[in-house]
């Protein structure tokens, strides 16, 4: 064989090989990190964890009931905000994409996502924290709904877009005026979509800690009220994290398990309801 | 898409619902970029005070002193600006890797699973992975990497210092795990996007799998790369708990990638909840200002240039 060529043939299974590497070492955290959690988290997980309040500091015991319904809460307050805002701009997109709103819009929407989830926190903090003087379930709602916005809105563009022009114009042609289509035509053929979306967007802002930290603040007993301070689950991990406690820390282990185990079933479920939709189109 | 003339031959009524309801739409689409101005004047009037008394100062000096009411974040910025660019010194690289695997290289059926797993390492709450550095990155790095570095390259000033496990070094290493799967996502994407033909014209030349990648692929996807590496710094520099965990929260500037640092989102979170005084709430609100024009700016340049490869809304950010 000419030697060049042999050259030539050896690089290109060296790069192979060596992009192969490349995605082994990149999924290595990923199973480091689930092994880690599966170690300490299961040992720590107990029915205490999901039935008690925290304990007192340093004291063995306790559990992270409220702070597992905090983040239940706080999810459906951001869910009030940003799943009607998300959806129907998203459908705006997706049935007028050429209009000027559009382009901007959806410009923005992938910006938006960009925008540190630390800052979404001093948004709300200005907002509605400033002006009602004390740190509330309704601030922290409202920073987890203003980040789900572009990912809804994004993600319910792209399904709409995929329903058949025919369905839309054979609802057209029975004289269905436009709004009823979209509305009850285009948008439930596309509900498994929209609806998939929103899950994975629900599940990334269960996770997330840093706008929360002055808006929702945390709160060791029961909320009352969405207009005081209330726990959250990532809240939760991160002060026992940081703690010097050992009993805390394996709270903190038990209490990403669960956080961990929510988004990947979410995520895992969402991703086969969406292939089983591809292949029954 | 919908023709609008659908709704002429019907009754007004039916007209005037239309048009009622394509304003609706319209109005909620616009919320993106009307919250992103509510936004930026929020945290302008917010941060006011700081803004009229140190101005550009600001970002320049290193005092950050509550007490005597002097703030300046050169500190923080450069402990976010050098945790960032270590991530994406390992990240790049290796997501660069990953992507040509996934859009090159590997048969069909093992794309949707790998490309799926990246996914799933970007849906790991920082905070978790945060909780993960604490209690063994960490570790790991005090016992194993920083003597082995210390050891092989130790002349070099950015080796030198006690091992200390919480620093620099730490914070980009835990930072590049966290962007690599929006490295992988987007330069995926752009690659994929690269029309067969010019795969096609560099194989009827006789080039290796290899060599039209290089040589086809790559160049013609260089802009969406590039777009993808400013998305990945950008999530970089606003990261806040996973680095806040491991960086030590020490606000100083030190050659060793092995001493504690600082970064702009580790302070504000550390401190906001506790700050008092319009000054130091204003101090750290205009710290957040910096951090989100500075996003926004790189978010900007990063979907234009994407966009220049990828025609279309085919892929989402995430």
């Amino acid at each position: 064989m000419d030697p060049r060529y042999r050259l030539r043939r050896g690089m290109d299974q060296g790069m192979t090989l060596v992009c192969f590497l490349c995605t082994l070492l990149v999924l290595t955290p990923l199973v480091l990190v689930l092994t880690f959690l599966a170690q300490t988290g299961l040992s720590a997980l107990n029915w205490d964890f999901f039935t008690k309040l925290p304990g007192a500091a340093g004291e063995p015991g306790g559990g992270m009931a409220n702070a597992i319904t905090g983040t239940l809460i706080l999810i459906g307050l951001a869910g009030c905000l940003g799943i009607p805002i998300g959806v129907l701009g998203g459908t705006f997109l997706s049935e007028y994409p050429q209009t000027q709103v559009s382009r901007i819009s959806r410009f923005a929407a992938d910006v938006m996502n960009g925008i540190p989830s630390i800052v979404m926190g001093l948004f709300a903090y200005v907002l509605i924290v400033l002006p009602l003087r004390h740190f509330s379930a309704l601030a922290g709602g409202v920073a987890l709904g203003v980040m789900l916005i572009p990912t809804v809105m994004r993600t319910t563009e792209e399904v709409v877009r995929l329903v058949p022009q025919s369905v839309r114009e054979a609802a057209l042609a029975l004289g269905i005026p436009q709004w009823k289509t979209t509305l009850r035509v285009v948008l439930p053929t596309a509900t498994a979509g929209i609806v998939t979306g929103i899950m994975i967007a629900l599940a990334r802002i269960a996770g997330e800690t840093a706008p929360l930290l002055f808006t929702a603040f945390g709160n060791r007993f029961w909320n009352r009220s969405i207009l005081q301070p209330i726990a959250a689950l990532p809240l939760q991990i991160f002060a026992y994290a940081i703690s010097p406690f050992d009993d805390w820390h394996r709270q903190a282990w038990a209490g990403a398990l669960v956080l961990v185990a929510i988004v990947l079933v979410v995520n895992v479920g969402a991703r086969y309801a969406t292939s089983r939709q591809v292949r029954l189109r | 898409m919908g023709s609008p003339q659908g709704g002429r031959l019907v009754r007004d009524t039916a007209r005037t619902g239309d048009q009622w309801f394509r304003l609706l739409l319209a109005a909620m689409a616009a919320a993106v970029p009307f919250v992103i101005g509510t936004m930026v004047v929020a945290l302008i009037a917010a941060a006011w005070p700081a803004i009229l008394r140190f101005g550009a100062r600001f970002l320049i000096t290193t005092t950050w002193d509550p007490v005597a009411s002097q703030f300046g974040v050169l500190s923080f910025v450069y402990g976010t600006v050098v945790s960032s660019a270590l991530a994406l010194l390992i990240a790049v690289p290796l997501g660069l890797g990953v992507s040509i695997f996934l859009s090159e290289l590997v048969p069909g059926w093992l794309r949707t699973p790998i490309s799926f797993l990246v996914e799933l390492l970007a849906a790991i709450p920082s905070v978790v992975i945060g909780l993960w550095g604490i209690f063994v990155l960490v570790p790991w790095v005090r016992t194993t990497a920083e003597p082995a570095l210390q050891a092989s390259l130790g002349f070099l000033p950015l080796f030198r210092g006690p091992p200390l496990g919480l620093g620099l070094l730490t914070a980009g290493l835990i930072l590049s795990v966290m962007v690599v799967p929006f490295v992988v996502a987007v330069s995926t994407a752009v690659m994929r996007a690269v029309p067969t033909a010019q795969r096609e014209a560099a194989q009827a030349l006789g080039a290796t799998r290899w060599e039209t990648t290089r040589t086809a692929v790559l160049p013609y996807a260089r802009s969406g790369i590039l777009g993808a590496i400013f998305l990945a710094l950008a999530r970089a520099l606003g990261e806040t708990m996973a680095v806040t965990m491991v960086i030590g929260n020490v606000a100083q500037i030190r050659v060793s990638l092995f001493a504690p640092a600082y970064t702009i989102p580790a302070v504000i979170a550390n401190e906001f909840a506790e700050a008092t005084g319009d000054l130091y709430v204003a101090a750290l609100v205009y710290a957040g200002l910096v951090l989100l024009v500075v996003t926004v700016a790189m978010n900007a340049l990063a979907r234009l240039l994407v966009n220049r490869v990828v025609q279309g809304p085919s892929f989402i950010a995430e």
